[in-house]
Order: C-alpha cells, then sequence, then structure tokens
C-alpha cells in the first residue's frame, strides 16, 4: 500500500512533462475555463460573496465626513472598489480542494501522472478568474454608474504596475495557501489553520480600513507581514496613491520564496507521509 | 414533539462524537474564535481612536453590538454552516432521497442534523463581552430580559434566510459558496446600523434583515430603540419561519433526485 510516495516523488520534478510546458498550460486552461463556465449561478455567487470591502466602504465613506481622519470619503470609496476589484482577482480555495483529495484519495491517480499536481488547481483558479471577470465587471460598472462622482482612472505606468502586483499578488496568496494544504498530509483537517490566517488577512491586509488610517506603531509592524501586499499594496497602486513600489514587489517577492521553498519541502515531507484512500 | 428532541439528542450525539475525532482542531477553534474578537475590536478601535462616534452609539456600546454579533457567529458555525454545507451535498449526490423518506419532517432534518462543536468558544467569546460591556454600562437583569428576546428572533430570521439560500441548491446544485454569502452579509452586523450611510441602512433593515440581527436586539438592552422595534423583530422571525418552510415545499416539488 505505499507504493505511491515512490513514484509519487517524481513529478516533483517537473522536468518529466511529457507534452511542451505552454501546451499542457493551454490545454488545462481550456478545460478548467469549461468547467467554470458550467457553473455560472455559483459564479456570481462567489463575486457577490465579496461584498465585504464594500461594507467597509459604507463605514469609512460615513466616518470620514466627519473630516476626523486623513483621507476625504471619495478617497475612501475609491480605494474600497479598488480593494473589490484585487479580491476578485486573489480569491484562493485551493486548501478546500486538496483537503478533499486527500481524504477522499483522489491525490493517488493524480500522483501516477506526469504532472505534479498543483498545476491541475493553479489553472483552475487561473481560469476561474477569466470566467469571474466579466460579472465582476459588471458590478464595477453599476457602482460607478450609481455613483459616477467616485469614478477614477489609474495612470497609465501605475496601471501596468497594478496589473503585475494583482498577478503576483495571487501567485503569492496561492503558495502560501498551497503550504498550508500540505499540513493536510498530517492533520486531514488544515482548513482550519487558513481560518486562523484568514483573521489576519481580513484585518491586517487593508481589507478592513487603508493602512494609512492605521496607528503608526502597528503600521510600523504589520509592513513586515505579508499581510498588506496581498490586498493594501496593489489596491493603493490602482487608486494612485501608493508609495514605495520598488520595496513592495521585493517584499512580494520574497515571501513567495519563502513560501515556496517552504511548500516544496512540506511536499517532500508530506508524500513520504501520505496514506490516503487506496494508496 | 418528544419523539423530535429525543432525535435532536441522537443527532448531536453522533454529531459530537464525530467531530471530536479531530480535537486539535478544536484548540485551532478557539485561538481563531479569539483572533477574530481581537481583529473586530481592532477594526472598531480604528474608527473610534480619534475620537469619531457612529452616531449615538458611544464605544461601549458598539463593543455590545459586537458582543451579539459574535454570539451569533458562534451560532451559525454550530449549526446554520455545517447544515447548510450537507444539503447541498445530499442534493448533489442524490442522498436527498434517504432523508425525505425518513418518517420526520425534512426541514427538521436538514436543520439540525450536524451540530459543530467549533462554534462554542465564539458563543462562549460572546457571551463574556455581552456581559462585560453590561456590566460597565451598568445594565440591569430587566436590559437582558427586553434583548434576550430579540436576540432569539434575530437567531430565527437568520435561520431561515439561511435555510432559503440552502434551499436554493435544488436547482443551482452546486452552491457551496452561499455559505460565504450569508457570512458576507452577516459581516455588515458587526457594527451598529447607525455607522452605515443612509443607502446601506435602508438595504440591510428591508433588504436583508442585518440591523434585527445585532442592532436592534443591542438597542433593546440599551432601552434606546422603542417599541417599535422590538414588536417588528419578532414579528420578523415568524414571518422569515413561514416563509422558510413553504419555500421549502415549493423547491422540493422541483427535486429531482441525481440518481432517478
Amino acid at each position: 500500500m505505499t507504493t505511491v510516495p515512490a513514484e509519487g516523488s517524481g513529478p516533483s520534478a517537473s522536468g518529466e512533462l511529457r507534452g511542451n510546458p505552454l501546451t499542457v498550460a493551454r490545454v488545462l486552461l481550456s478545460v478548467y475555463y469549461a468547467y467554470m463556465m458550467e457553473y455560472r449561478a455559483e459564479l456570481v455567487l462567489w463575486v457577490l460573496s465579496g461584498t465585504f470591502p464594500l461594507i467597509f466602504m459604507g463605514l469609512w465613506a460615513q466616518a470620514a465626513q466627519s473630516g476626523q481622519f486623513s483621507l476625504a470619503p471619495r478617497e475612501l470609496i475609491q480605494y474600497f472598489l479598488a480593494v473589490f476589484i484585487v479580491r476578485q482577482f486573489t480569491v484562493v480555495w485551493v486548501i478546500w480542494e486538496f483537503e478533499r483529495e486527500l481524504v477522499e484519495g483522489k491525490l493517488s491517480p493524480y500522483l501516477l501522472q506526469p504532472l505534479d499536481p498543483v498545476w491541475r488547481h493553479f489553472f483552475s483558479h487561473l481560469a476561474e478568474r477569466f470566467a469571474r471577470m466579466p460579472f465582476a465587471l459588471i458590478l464595477v460598472v453599476a457602482f460607478l454608474g450609481l455613483y459616477p462622482k467616485a469614478a477614477w482612472l489609474p495612470s497609465g505606468g501605475n496601471l501596468v504596475l497594478a496589473v503585475l502586483a494583482i498577478a503576483l499578488t495571487f501567485c503569492l496568496r496561492f503558495v502560501i495557501q498551497y503550504t498550508f494544504a500540505m499540513v493536510a498530509f498530517w492533520t486531514e483537517r488544515a482548513n482550519a489553520l487558513e481560518q486562523f490566517w484568514f483573521l489576519f488577512y481580513m484585518f491586517l491586509s487593508g481589507m478592513a480600513a487603508p493602512l494609512s488610517l492605521f496607528p503608526e506603531p502597528v503600521r510600523a509592524v504589520v509592513l513586515w507581514t505579508p499581510f498588506p501586499y496581498l490586498i493594501y499594496f496593489p489596491a493603493s497602486l490602482l487608486v494612485n496613491r501608493a508609495d514605495h513600489v520598488f520595496q513592495g514587489f521585493v517584499a512580494i517577492g520574497a515571501w513567495s520564496l519563502v513560501f515556496l521553498l517552504l511548500n516544496r519541502w512540506l511536499w517532500r515531507r508530506g508524500l513520504t507521509q501520505y496514506s490516503g484512500m487506496g494508496a | 414533539m418528544i419523539r423530535y428532541l429525543r432525535v435532536l439528542a441522537l443527532f448531536w450525539g453522533s454529531a459530537v462524537a464525530a467531530e471530536l475525532e479531530y480535537r486539535i482542531n478544536f484548540v485551532i477553534a478557539t485561538l481563531t474564535s479569539l483572533g477574530g474578537l481581537c481583529g473586530s475590536i481592532f477594526g472598531l478601535f480604528l474608527f473610534y481612536r480619534t475620537g469619531y462616534q457612529f452616531q449615538g452609539w458611544t464605544w461601549l456600546d458598539a463593543l455590545l453590538v459586537l458582543g451579539i454579533f459574535t454570539l451569533l457567529q458562534g451560532f451559525s458555525a454550530t449549526i446554520l454552516i455545517p447544515n447548510l454545507n450537507k444539503i447541498v451535498t445530499q442534493v448533489q449526490q442524490g442522498t436527498l432521497d434517504f432523508v425525505l423518506l425518513k418518517p420526520i419532517s425534512s426541514q427538521f432534518w436538514l436543520s439540525v442534523r450536524e451540530l459543530s462543536p467549533w462554534g462554542v468558544p465564539d458563543l462562549a467569546f460572546g457571551l463574556i463581552m455581552i456581559v462585560y460591556t453590561g456590566q460597565r454600562l451598568g445594565l440591569g437583569w430587566q436590559a437582558y430580559c427586553l434583548g434576550f428576546l430579540p436576540m432569539i428572533a434575530g437567531a430565527l430570521s437568520l435561520y431561515s434566510l439561511w435555510f432559503m439560500l440552502g434551499a436554493t441548491s435544488i436547482w443551482f446544485v452546486k452552491v457551496y459558496n452561499v455559505t460565504e454569502v450569508l457570512r458576507g452579509l452577516l459581516e455588515a452586523g458587526r457594527f451598529p446600523i447607525a455607522a452605515y450611510p443612509v443607502a446601506y441602512r435602508i438595504f440591510f433593515t428591508f433588504v436583508i434583515p442585518v440591523a434585527f440581527l445585532t442592532t436592534v436586539p443591542a438597542q433593546a438592552m440599551l432601552n434606546t430603540g422603542g417599541p417599535g422595534w422590538w414588536l417588528a423583530s419578532l414579528l420578523l422571525a415568524v414571518i422569515l419561519l413561514g416563509l422558510a418552510n413553504r419555500f421549502w415545499r415549493f423547491a422540493l416539488s422541483f427535486y429531482t433526485s441525481a440518481s432517478s
């Protein structure tokens, strides 16, 4: 029953791809795109579940009218709309899928294929981004239609940087969650870890308030964690209010590297531990 | 009635026994709940630290709302969310057939079959917070009595909304994320409804009655809301409960089992 780990350690050396990596990527992307389109009703719900920033938008717009905060209501509305957009493109759920595959033993057949199972998850997330985009755009346009005063355009350079930052943050968020997912090899319910982490993410990433409204000491500490780079950094690029752009990208890169190394290490350790159903 | 209570005891006994296999998770759940509370207080503090106040709500009043919110969160983590996830799986796999065949109300079975002890820390912290702020505000036992019924009504309204969302899985099948939508909407209840702009207030009172889940019970305890809101929250719970039951019957008439 323990033959799988030996074979399973093969795919991690991803050089064994049978096809051209680009072909594999294209096929996976189109397969998962078709799959996602099948569940459009669900996708709409996913988009709607990202209302958290909109709730805080209302609170802060109302609060800023008192003039007791350093940002104007309009700036805050733009910021939270940007947060909403960033959230839409960086939502990750790989830990639940991975955990289920592991507990139900579905991971075993994937391990036999000459493709690291991570790519399936990665491309299903990526495909979902494309399937989700129209719904998210409709929501943003509808919002600006209802409240045209908030409309703004990111400058060309910032837009490019913001798109790049969103792409990189998605990768960072994916790697972090996939690293937590590895813990499933040992505990079977790794998502408790993700939920714990999510709390910090919710309040420290800038989803609840822009970092510039944090008390100074808290902000100084938070900037050393990965959280602000997951939401605050790309969002502030989108609204043309970013500072320390270079440091931001360095931080994303550094944290990605840390979690990537940890992830590969846990993956190798985990496979030797793996004893899922049918393995 | 007695039969239902006995079945309930069996359900929850077996559910808790199953969940207790993952005891480490309970520790994590407690930490998560504590972390969530700290996060919420931090979020609230960001508003109050410059001297700004939600209209008519002092810092302690706002903390009371947060306590009620935490309590409700515990309620939904204990009962609502685990059962909702179950409905979706059952429709998807066709095992809903077996539930429908049982000589017991299917709504009852689907609503209370599961019980997750992971929500218990939230329930405890919520209660602690309510009692703590109550003490600081000098609330007497009358305040707790006044707040009790709207709180129950809020929980029942929440349950009804949740059950109707779950029932839509008969049509849309894979609606796991209704949990997320529900959670997203509930988040607005962290803060008193007066903190929102007018459009939000209307939405959260009349479209999705978040105001009745946390703000109205808090107002009842603080004795600031007036009897109108108090009665409205009870009425809403009754109407929504009836609606949920009707909606479930309606949805079931569209159910075509996955296997037949």
